[in-house]
């Protein structure tokens, strides 16, 4: 299961050499990958038919908890196959959709590299690596969403949905981590077993508040959800795969996946019922009023995901196999229209819904794709979307208390707008009178207009044949979320009660609202003047201001200028080691255990002494680094008086190079200014003075601790045992602390690459000149 | 000069084990061999006499230190573990991968100073 997982990965790599050989006529050979793992996964129906779960595993960093945890059971299993079996047909219609485009290499390798993280998303067991994957897919659909990256809408919308995203993809770390740490186990299945002590824990609010976040914000759920019609930027397939069948869905698995670690209280329900409401109704009140038909279908997928949260939220056994079937009704129906909108626009140029019309005369295959998926996104008997609805209605009316009237009444309203702008969608662009400039259009090649018929016809035919997919798919699904078997077989005809009544008010509505309205330029305006009150629009003016507040805050701390922040670093340092000091007992000297003072020590320190002096006062450079250079020789002294050879010879020689280099860089300096006034020099004294009697007293501090010689006796007992060296220093350096060295190496490699590269950049500029 | 402070380095880089020394501060003495070369005859000479740019030290010394590393791996043992030849060599003495690691750690100092003393030295001509 690793590698089917990992295949998606190792397929984007392969991109990078041979993707120039895949962008022509082979292209659909990509699509291959997807054909492969959803056959794969096919395989497995009947064993999780039978109510198993395969599980893998494979230890990555145990020591974090974080393991190649793979769970397969009946949810999986249904996201695996929608991910790899719309997959499919998506890779299919992008050979054609896209031909010739000179970066198709570069979106299939995204797509593949999409594909495999969301395949592990919905597959793993570790909430870690679930949560990795979860980036990713973010991560994908950035590039995803700005593939065309010369168009600068494209770009600030791939920002924008990152932004989002990964802002609450940082929350749900938060919350899993959380999760993890309080019942002992990154594990799901491990999870569910500790669930009652999970639920009654002090955090469990908290817990709740970070996975909603993280799940609201993927799912587009309000108030999050406008980073998706900008995501609509994306080639229509990318839409279409992302943004409405899969990636957008992976907030609503979290929710499906975790029901069973956290659901099933007050704390979860009433939040996602009034969350998913808002978005269901939102979403679908705002797709009428759209005139582009990705507009309409973008706000569609917002409102059928809220229509998904709602009905996780209200937990009940039927609103669960609800969701399930929901879930594959929506990506069915939706893929559909969405790939029907893209030869719409290839072909015509325009996706103005109010300009199309008639095109079912030269797009024949197509309006019958677009017709089906519109028949079953407005739920007509006998299609899929009409056993969703049902199973929707019958989930609201059975749950307690005065909320079936309510929620009730929220889905009719709902469906009535989704019913409007599904018709708006797939039967618009059809019917009526085909206009003079479309006469001409041809029906484009059969990977275009096959995959949308074929989807649209899989949603009539499990709507027909609803047994089709309920044992081997749905029920499994739900079975999963819940724990326990349901019993209830899908069927289309349940008799004559309060749910067909419903379902029947719902089409009536909504087909009278769609013969009653046309859609127009007149009522996107009308929508629009609210856009001051969007969350779109609060939460980009809150982005500008954090903008504005970060350059502010950067110009006063990171001015340029290297003696701000020496001067900066240097008083913190004191202030912080001042209060350690004072706030750790009185400060002692004790004479008697300095050792006595001879006369080299008195005649280096006066050395130093008039060398510092003459640093200070010095009106020429060079006078002040020679000093500078006397100060560190005289420092070598002191450290071979105290016996510390090793020190003194790297001291001896540093100090040598920076003359050096200092007198490299001198003469390219302007002649000497005083450029400091009075005040910053008394400020400079003040300052360094500080630092020096804090060192000072430091000093002073550490001879009157009782000295701890464990360390040293440690290293000097084993220099020789063990690494077979003498000098303890240099034994220390290069064995028991080899790794830092070989750190320091890499660091100081990584700082000449950065001169050398600095300069050599001005010396081109300047040899141009 | 630039030969007997060479072999000098390479003095202290061996003898580091038991006397004071070691690839850093061998390093550092190496490069400053071939500054005072670069002060007397130029930093064009000093690169010709180099032959390829300091900056190529870089990659080669840390590809040293890292494969001193990782070798004892080859052998079952735990990375950075030391391993030692059981016969001493003449003159150098007994050999380790510590010895290597020390020389990767030389390369790298001798090409990081150089490559940034002389990148600022043409960059001052």
């Amino acid at each position: 299961m690793l590698f089917a997982i990992l295949a998606g990965f190792i397929v984007s790599l392969l991109y990078i050499p041979f993707g120039r050989f895949l962008k022509g006529r082979l292209a659909v050979l990509a699509s291959l990958l997807p054909i492969g793992l959803f056959t794969y996964f096919a395989a497995f129906i009947p064993d999780i038919q039978d109510g198993a779960s395969i599980a893998f595993h494979q230890p990555w960093v145990p020591s974090l908890g974080i393991n190649f945890d793979f769970q397969l059971d009946g949810l999986s299993l249904l996201f695996s196959l929608l991910i790899t079996g719309i997959g499919s047909l998506v890779f299919l219609y992008a050979a054609a959709y896209l031909k010739g485009h000179p970066y198709l290499d570069r979106f299939y390798a995204y797509l593949s590299l999409f594909m495999a993280a969301m395949l592990g998303v919905v597959l793993a067991d570790n909430v870690l690596l679930l949560f990795i994957f979860w980036e990713l897919t973010s991560i994908s659909s950035f590039f995803l969403i700005g593939f065309n990256n010369d168009n600068a809408d494209s770009r600030k919308s791939a920002l924008v949905a990152l932004g989002v995203t990964g802002g609450g993809g940082f929350l749900l770390m938060a919350g899993l981590i959380l999760m993890g740490h309080l019942s002992g186990s990154y594990s799901i299945q491990e999870m569910i077993a500790t669930n009652e002590y999970l639920k009654g824990h002090a955090l469990y609010g908290l817990i709740l508040l970070l996975v909603f976040v993280g799940a609201f914000t993927k799912s587009a759920q309000f108030p999050f959800h406008f980073w998706l019609p900008g995501a609509m930027k994306a080639p229509t397939p990318i839409s279409a795969y992302l943004h409405s069948a899969t990636m957008v869905k992976a907030g609503v698995y979290l929710l499906a996946r975790l029901y069973p670690v956290l659901g099933g209280t007050d704390y979860w329900t009433y939040p996602l019922i009034i969350i998913g409401g808002i978005t269901m109704l939102y979403g679908a009140f705002h797709s009428i009023f759209r005139t582009d038909l990705k507009g309409i279908l973008a706000y569609s997928t917002i409102s059928a995901l809220g229509i998904l949260v709602f009905l996780i939220g209200i937990g009940t056994p039927q609103s669960l196999l609800a969701a399930a079937v929901f879930i594959l009704v929506h990506a069915l129906y939706k893929a559909a229209l969405f790939l029907t909108t893209g030869v719409i626009d290839h072909e015509t140029g325009t996706r103005d819904v109010t300009q199309l019309s008639g095109l079912r005369k030269v797009l024949f295959p197509l309006a019958i794709a677009g017709l089906l998926a519109a028949l079953s996104s407005a739920g007509l008997p006998f299609t899929f979307g009409f056993i969703g609805k049902d199973l929707v209605y019958e989930a609201t009316l059975h749950t307690d208390g005065i909320l079936p009237l309510v929620l009730t009444g929220l889905a009719v309203v709902t469906n009535i707008f989704l019913l409007y702008a599904g018709l708006l969608a797939g039967l618009k662009p059809f019917a009526g009178r085909l206009p003079e400039r479309y006469s001409a259009i041809h029906l484009p090649h059969a990977l275009m207009w096959a995959p949308p018929l074929l989807l649209a016809i899989l949603g009539i035919a499990f709507g027909a044949f609803p047994a089709l997919a309920d044992a081997s798919l749905l029920n499994p699904a739900a079975t999963a979320m819940i724990n326990e078997a349901i019993d209830s077989p899908l069927k289309i005809w349940h008799g004559f009660n309060t749910v067909l009544l419903l379902s029947g008010i719902t089409l009536a509505l909504g087909v009278a609202l769609y013969l009653a309205r046309k859609p127009s330029a007149h009522g996107l305006a009308w929508i629009e003047r609210f856009n001051p009150l969007s969350p779109k629009h609060l939460i980009a003016s809150l982005t500008r201001a954090v903008h504005r507040f970060a350059i502010r805050y950067t110009r006063t701390l990171h001015n340029g200028f290297l003696r701000v922040y020496l001067l900066r670093i240097i008083i913190f340092a004191v202030l912080l080691l001042a209060f350690r000091l004072f706030s750790g007992g009185a400060i002692r000297l004790i004479p008697d255990q300095l050792s006595p003072v001879g006369i080299y020590e008195i005649a280096v320190v006066g050395i130093l002494v008039a060398a510092i002096y003459l640093a200070v006062t010095s009106t020429s450079r060079l006078t002040a680094v020679v000093a500078t250079s006397v100060i560190g020789y005289g420092m070598c002294l002191l450290f071979v008086f105290y016996s510390a050879p090793d020190l003194a010879m790297t001291q001896f020689t540093i100090d040598t190079l920076t003359v050096v280099l200092f007198v490299l860089v001198l003469f390219r300096l302007p002649s000497f200014l005083n450029l400091a006034n009075r005040g910053t020099r008394i400020r400079d004294w003040l300052v360094a003075s500080a630092f020096g009697a804090v060192i000072a007293l430091i000093g002073i501090q550490v001879l009157n601790q009782p000295i701890d010689d464990t360390i040293s006796k440690f290293y000097g007992d084993n220099a020789y045992v063990l690494a077979k060296g003498k000098n303890v220093v240099n034994v220390i350096l290069v064995d028991f602390r080899g790794f830092d060295t070989m750190f320091e190496i890499v660091v100081l490699s990584i700082a000449a690459i950065g001169v050398f590269s600095l300069l050599k950049l001005r010396l081109k500029a300047s040899e141009k000149e | 000069m630039l030969p007997i402070l060479l072999l000098f380095s390479l003095f202290i880089l061996l003898r580091g084990h038991y006397y004071p020394g070691g690839g850093f501060v061998g390093g550092l003495i190496a490069a400053i061999a071939f500054v005072l070369h670069s002060f007397t005859n130029g930093t064009d000479d000093t690169l010709k006499l180099l032959r390829v740019h300091p900056s190529a030290f870089i990659p080669v010394g840390l590809g040293i230190a890292a494969l001193s590393m990782f070798a004892p791996m080859l052998v079952g043992q735990p990375v950075m573990t030391g391993l030692w030849f059981n016969e001493p060599f003449p003159v150098i003495g007994l050999i380790g991968s510590a010895l290597f690691f020390d020389i990767g750690v030389y390369i790298v100092v001798v090409g990081v100073v150089l490559t940034i003393l002389f990148t600022i030295s043409q960059y001052s001509e």
